[in-house]
């Protein structure tokens, strides 16, 4: 039988969700499924794979491993993979994911792809993703036999019921040694415990109607009650008010919620490249000829300063 | 001391893509290409330690059709870069064989300290190239790079990841660097640099002379595909208040998302 290997994250001791939707993928193929972790905690996960068919569990508790370090984890993973020579490696397309499995495709041959927001593993593999930034989508063949390793776009693919009754077994790695190139030097915690741009469920982004830095307050005034991720336009990254990790866009994160709120943002080409994968978007902006109404589900026009406090304020009621 | 530029041509943000009639590829003309932003910013990171460190030598690297990609490379050089190497390949090639024949292309110069790379290239943002030609090279590599200071044989670098948090690596050269924006800020070709660039020598090489071949690509995107037309945008009109009123109705009866 072929093998999945499955790259599961955990966030305070659970799966996370984007970590179940590439289970979901696995569940649902043909294959039988492994996973890993790596970091504190990893091999706890052990107990809550038996539902989802996992066979083996391998994670790695080492001090090198604590954080994350390319070196490391790529040595991690390549220890698994020879062990196992697994047929497909699965994984969500996060930065950790997409700055190391790189490496390990090019040292065991693989095909490899990121960004992959439709999926299906069987006899064939049925597999897709956005091109230019979400302008287009393609298809991804495959040409030939080699192991192939496929990053999941988060909030893509639905969680299935996991129900199997497998009990997995827990098998710790024991790294050998690494070149030792790469010297982690610190980690800065970003102050956004919020979930980041790329796997939020609910965006509300701020354009250059938003007049100044301070006024970005009113957005997150918004997003608090919704729990959203705030997102902004290149103009006022350019402008300095937010930082580029905030970019929605061509040139910054492409990304796919189920709720979109653009706010003061024209929806300039490259703008509208990285959010028209959203499911809903609703756009506030004064100008009725803006672009971004031609691909929003929802649009008001008038004045962001006067609608935004009265929808902060209705949404905050009805969460409370 | 060499340096090395890894850059690819992509077409312009402003491009509107249109597909083939069989839909297994973008049509391609009319199509501006340009160098991909983030490779703008390997190219200047390259000038820069160039301009600080001396004696080093920065040559540009692209993979693509000759007659297309040139462009590229003349622009690298008008900004400040010393030469150029062209890998002619008519055919698209996935990530990993682009690296394998960007790869061989730097070993067969010999010794080097640095190669740049932007994090992406803004076409199939694969993201993939730059970690891979460092895993073939066996040198380590930091991606996302949006800072980046350089001591003897040591480049420390900074990048961002999820939730705003920054990771600081330390490298030991040779070393490759992916770069994000924000690791410095791109100068524009100039006129005299753009004279000076018609004399500076490009190296033209093919897939074969380094053992490389497209057939080797083990990834391929087909089927293209438009993104399916949105229905019309449905316009709330009223005073604040019944505008408000009314989306949130919109959102929790029709999106079902509130
Ligand atoms: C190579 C390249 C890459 C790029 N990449 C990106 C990218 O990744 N992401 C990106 O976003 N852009 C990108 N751009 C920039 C893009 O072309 C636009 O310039 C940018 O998106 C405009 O930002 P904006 O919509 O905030 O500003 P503007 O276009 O200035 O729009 C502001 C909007 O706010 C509205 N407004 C003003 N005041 C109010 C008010 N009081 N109430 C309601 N509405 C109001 C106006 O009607 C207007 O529509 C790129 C450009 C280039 C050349």
């Amino acid at each position: 039988m072929k093998k999945i290997l499955v790259l599961v994250e955990s966030k305070n001791g659970k799966l996370k969700k984007s970590s179940q939707e590439v289970l979901s993928v696995a569940l649902n193929s043909n294959y039988e499924t492994y996973t890993c972790a790596a970091g504190e905690g990893s091999g706890g996960l052990g107990t809550e794979l038996g539902v989802w068919g996992v066979q083996k569990h391998y994670y790695c508790t080492d001090t090198s491993v604590a954080q994350y370090n390319p070196e490391s984890y790529q040595q991690f993973f390549a220890q698994i993979f020879e062990t196992l020579k697994p047929d497909v490696v699965l994984g969500t397309s996060n930065m950790l994911a997409r700055d190391v499995m790189p490496r390990l495709a090019a040292q065991f041959d693989c095909a490899y792809m990121s960004d992959i927001t439709e999926l299906s593993i069987g006899d064939d593999i049925i597999c897709k993703r956005p091109m230019y930034a979400g302008k287009c989508m393609a298809q991804v063949s495959f040409t030939d036999e080699s192991s192939k390793i496929l990053l999941v776009r988060a909030n893509q693919i639905p969680v299935v019921d996991a129900s199997k009754a497998e009990s997995t077994e827990a098998v710790a790695v024991t790294l050998n040694g690494t070149a030792g190139k790469t010297e982690l030097v610190s980690i800065e915690k970003g102050e956004s415990e919020k979930l980041d741009l790329t796997e939020a469920d609910v965006i509300v982004s701020g354009g250059r109607g938003m007049k100044d830095a301070d006024q970005f307050k009113l957005l997150y005034d918004l997003a608090e009650p919704l729990h959203a991720t705030v997102g902004a336009s290149r103009a006022v990254v350019d402008l300095g008010w937010v930082p580029h990790s905030l970019q929605v866009g061509q040139t910054g994160k492409t990304v796919t919620p189920t709720l979109y709120i653009a706010v003061g943002i024209s929806g300039a080409i490259q703008h509208l490249a990285g959010m028209s994968g959203s499911k809903f978007i609703v756009a506030i902006n004064k100008d009725e000829k803006a672009p971004i109404f031609q691909k929003a589900s929802y649009g008001l026009v008038g004045d962001l300063f006067e609608i935004l406090p009265v929808l902060a304020e209705k949404v905050k009621a009805l969460k409370a | 001391m060499r340096i090395f530029v890894c850059i690819k041509q992509v077409p312009d943000t402003e491009t509107r893509i249109k597909l083939s009639s069989d839909s297994q590829k973008i049509e391609t003309g009319g199509v501006k290409w340009i160098i991909s932003p983030y490779d703008e910013f390997a190219i200047e990171e390259a000038i820069r330690f160039k301009e600080s460190h001396g004696d080093a030598q920065v040559t540009a690297v692209t993979l693509g059709p000759k007659a297309r990609v040139n462009n590229a490379l003349l622009t690298a050089m008008a900004m400040g870069a010393d030469d150029s190497i062209l890998i002619d390949s008519e055919q698209d090639l996935d990530a990993l064989t682009t690296a394998k024949a960007l790869a061989a292309a730097i070993k067969a110069e010999g010794d080097f300290s640095l190669v740049f790379s932007g994090k992406e290239a803004i076409d199939d943002s694969v993201s993939a190239v730059g970690q891979m030609v460092a895993q073939i090279l066996e040198i380590p590599h930091a991606s996302v790079v949006s800072k980046a200071t350089y001591e003897e044989g040591k480049v420390t670098a900074e990048r961002e990841v999820e939730g705003g948090t920054k990771e600081m690596t330390k490298l030991t050269m040779p070393a490759l660097i992916a770069a994000n924006k924000g690791l410095n800020k791109p100068r524009f070709a100039s006129l005299p640099g753009i004279m000076k660039a018609k004399k500076k020598p490009i190296k033209n090489v093919t897939l074969d002379d380094l053992g490389v071949s497209a057939g080797q690509s083990k990834v391929k995107f087909t089927n293209f595909a438009l993104p399916a037309e949105k229905p019309p945008c449905k316009m709330i009109e009223g005073d604040p208040q019944a505008q408000v009123s009314e989306l949130i109705r919109l959102l929790q009866e029709e999106a079902k998302v509130l």
